[in-house]
């Protein structure tokens, strides 16, 4: 019998997964410091103002980022307030409602939007949604909130069935409706996968570039109106970085990068810290 | 000669198009405990499941026959599935607590679907229940607390607290112990004597043990049929049927 340790591979096989599982940070991180060395010049020179000033004029060197921060915001804002209620809609109704086949396909329908490009979003936008709201903040919401819905829908549907049907029989069987049922015994131990399909959607939302370029109106103003052109941080670097005139602008287009990186960012973080306290909730011992 | 809570006539079930149930003919006494046993796939839980009508919440299941309750049709064309269920209570083999809920909220959960309000009368009716299914001791300082904290057992005598917070008059419950250590399955046990002075209990049990220490009567189910039916002692001292004598002496299932 032989008990010797005989070869290496379970030590290779853990150093090889560990260095490829470090690269993910790694290349993270890298992109943050690139980020924030080719903006040194904007950073320096407009400073933390760069975020609450609502100037911008490449001509004359004068930047600030806040219009774009705003039409990033509200049109994502504006998008979750629309898609929120229809995805999570359209989840309970597949996942606890319907028993038909015309589920299947629906189910199949709601994934195919996800698949459709960005661009032809843009172009259906111009053609069906800029007709009733002009190329403006609502338009971009509208078309923003059809965009994200695949992802609500399908992660909170997903999410819902993972809910133990022994739960429901409790329920049912304490004499709940079908409405009953689903309030007392599936939405809460799900709300925070919910929560976490509306931050997923919102990320999408954020960073998306193309579709709401061509709908939003690119006009680098604070409007009250939603009915007015605005800007997003994603549609003005497709539209100007290719065009940057001046190492100034240059760098204020990779600061716009950064700060939108540092949105996405704190999007997930926080959504992590809202899923991390309801989880909390759920399992103390 | 004692009160008939329940009597089936001819009840049949279906899965689709697969019959568990071949017409089932029982009498179940108030205020007793009535045990079903017989091996697995032989309908118990099916026909448990038919005495509140949860049979049919399954997609494809069917139930045919009557269910007299106190000399109502729980099948009748007029009756609301929903409000049969408030009356007749279920606890299941795996214990059920809402998991985002206080032990507090858990009981009181039929409460509040049923309209009930006012803190004063929700914390009478929670302790009342918590006592009833005598777990008021170990909790009373904790209501607050998650009811999925509980160990296996407590969390089993919580969901037959938020079974009884409605009061029903029957209370049916499905293996309830089968997921329970032998101590936790002696205080369900002894709960189960208790609560027949008040209830009629119905209970789903593959353990023989079982039936015979807490059933007034017992009920062997064998293939979706109902062999045998009487007095526990009698069923497991003196079984007149062969396969029920063959089922308790251990020979199958």
């Amino acid at each position: 019998m032989s008990i010797i340790k005989r070869n290496k591979g379970d030590v290779w096989f853990k150093t090889t997964a560990l260095l490829l599982a470090a690269s993910i940070p790694f290349i993270f991180l890298l992109l943050f410091l690139l980020l924030i060395w080719q903006s040194r010049l904007s950073l320096r020179t407009f400073g933390i103002g760069f975020i609450f000033n609502s100037g911008w004029d490449p001509v004359r060197d004068q930047y600030g980022a806040l219009p774009f921060i705003y039409g990033t915001f509200v049109s994502s804002i504006l998008a979750l307030i629309i898609a929120v209620p229809l995805g999570l809609g359209c989840a309970i109704y597949l996942a606890e409602v319907s028993q038909s086949r015309f589920k299947e396909w629906l189910a199949t329908m709601v994934d195919l939007l996800a698949a459709i490009p960005s661009v032809v979003y843009g172009l259906w936008g111009l053609a069906v949604i800029t007709p009733i709201f002009g190329l403006s903040m609502m338009s971009a919401g509208v078309l923003l909130a059809i965009m994200i819905l695949p992802t609500i829908t399908s992660v909170s549907r997903e999410v819902l069935q993972a809910v133990p049907l022994s739960l429901r029989e409790s329920a049912r069987a304490l004499g709940a409706t079908k409405w009953e049922t689903i309030k007392l015994s599936v939405l809460p131990p799900a709300a925070s996968g919910i929560i976490g399909s509306t931050i997923l959607g919102l990320g999408r939302a954020v960073g998306e570039t193309m579709a709401v370029t061509m709908v939003i109106g690119n006009r680098p103003e604070i409007s009250g109106s939603l009915m007015a052109p605005a800007y997003s941080l994603s549609a003005v670097l497709a539209n100007e970085f290719a065009e940057a005139s001046s190492n100034m602008n240059f760098s204020v287009m990779v600061e716009i990068a950064l700060i939108l990186l540092a949105f996405t960012v704190l999007i997930n973080g926080v959504a992590k810290l809202l899923v991390w306290k309801i989880i909390g909730h759920n399992r103390i011992h | 000669m004692d009160k008939e809570k329940i009597v089936v006539l001819g009840l049949k079930a279906w899965f689709d198009e697969k019959q568990a149930l071949h017409g089932i003919n029982i009498r179940i006494k108030e205020k007793k405990a009535t045990a079903v046993i017989g091996p697995s796939g032989c309908g118990k839980s099916t026909f448990i499941r038919c005495l509140n009508r949860m049979h049919e919440a399954i997609p494809g299941a069917r139930a045919a026959g009557r269910i007299l309750v106190d000399g109502q049709d729980i099948f009748g064309p007029e009756v609301d599935p929903v409000l049969v269920r408030r009356q007749i209570g279920m606890v299941f083999q795996k214990p059920t607590p809402f998991p985002t809920m206080s032990i507090y909220e858990n009981v009181i959960a039929g409460l509040k679907l049923n309209g009930l309000k006012g803190k004063e009368l929700l914390d009478e009716a929670a302790e009342q229940s918590l006592r009833r299914a005598a777990l008021w001791h170990e909790v009373k300082d904790d209501l607050k607390k998650p009811g999925i904290g509980l160990s296996g057992g407590q969390q089993q005598r919580l969901c037959i607290a938020r079974a009884l917070a409605v009061k029903p008059e029957v209370l049916l419950l499905d293996e309830p112990c089968s997921a329970l250590d032998p101590i936790s399955t002696g205080k369900i046990e002894e709960l189960i004597h208790e609560l027949k002075n008040s209830i009629t209990i119905v209970i789903v049990t593959h353990n023989m043990q079982q039936a015979a220490r807490v059933a007034d009567e017992t009920g062997f189910f064998l293939l979706g049929e109902l062999i045998e039916f009487g007095g526990t002692k009698g069923i497991f001292t003196t079984p007149r049927d062969k396969r029920t004598e063959d089922y308790i002496t251990g020979r199958f299932g």
